[in-house]
């Protein structure tokens, strides 16, 4: 098909909660979240994709296999006006539970509560909500 | 020419075409000619929310296109327009001969198709339809971002697997 080198799904999910889904250009995702393992360990927490090589309809073939193999809940993505975030917005139509976090980076990631394992506060929103990212939907 | 890029992309507007074409260029505004997503409020709010908001805009089917062309041509602003499938293309620049240039983006794999550069992949049936629009004066460029060599049909034969 084409050396997209996205890696398989996984077989199970460890832990409570489901991973969060990174969604971006090229090894963007993937290297994000080897940074976020290097700084707090918990870059199992996430699984990385990559839009490479692939059109549109293959990328939102692409995620919904992996959102519902994770039962995601959360998908960061790169560019608002790149084809990642609209991939995962068009999943909202028939996922509407789902959280799309746009423009992602590594701060980004490393205030998700995911990347850590200090609880947050119940009803508290995560800090990241607050950031200077812009959700398409 | 206000619209400066006719552009066949698979996944019709996304970073390379706002950002890799629309930055040098100072994009003003977008069309977006394609009959299934003119024809979904959904899919146009999608896209909507997704854009910068400095940039317009436009969606069209093919006959809205032909009926608009003019305009979007006279317009100030700097603009692209994009199809998502030769096919789209094909019959646009049918019936609008002020189209004399397009740029050929990223077509991806599918099955019928066959490799023709990292991004490219066309079925037989494809290249024919480009090779016509090409017989009947339009230039086809081959091109998934500016800085990109620019490639003629005549140069995919011996240029699959290199780009």
């Amino acid at each position: 098909m084409s050396d997209n080198d996205n890696p398989p799904t996984p077989a199970g999910v460890s832990g409570s909660e489901p991973k969060a889904i990174v969604l971006a250009h090229g090894n963007v995702a993937q290297a994000l979240v080897a940074a976020v393992d290097l700084i707090t360990g918990r870059g199992d927490r996430f699984s990385p994709l990559s839009n490479q090589d692939l059109g549109a309809a293959e990328i939102d073939a692409l995620l919904r296999e992996r959102v519902a193999a994770l039962g995601a809940r959360v998908i960061f993505t790169d560019l608002p006006a790149g084809s990642c975030n609209f991939a995962a917005c068009r999943l909202l139509k028939d996922r509407p539970e789902l959280i799309v976090v746009t423009g992602v980076n590594l701060p980004a990631l490393l205030s998700s509560r995911r990347a850590t394992r200090r609880p947050m506060p119940t009803r508290s929103p995560p800090r990241w909500s607050a950031a200077a990212v812009r959700c398409a939907c | 020419m206000p619209i400066d890029l006719y552009r066949i992309d698979d996944r019709l507007i996304h970073g390379q075409v706002i950002v890799g074409w629309g930055q040098p260029m100072d994009l003003g505004f977008v069309v977006l000619v394609d009959d299934e997503v003119a024809g979904s409020e959904w899919e146009r709010e999608l896209y909507r929310m997704g854009v910068p908001p400095d940039v317009a805009l436009y969606f069209a089917s093919v006959d809205d296109a032909v009926a608009q062309l003019d305009a979007w041509r006279a317009d100030a602003r700097r603009g692209i327009l994009i199809t998502g499938d030769i096919d789209t293309m094909r019959r646009l620049t049918e019936r609008a001969p002020a189209i004399r240039e397009v740029n050929v983006g990223g077509i991806h794999h599918r099955p019928g198709r066959t490799e023709r550069l990292r991004y490219l992949f066309l079925s037989v049936e494809e290249e024919q339809a480009l090779r016509a629009m090409e017989a009947r004066g339009v230039t086809i460029i081959i091109r998934d971002v500016p800085s990109a060599r620019a490639l003629r049909l005549g140069d995919l034969a011996g240029a699959a697997k290199t780009a």
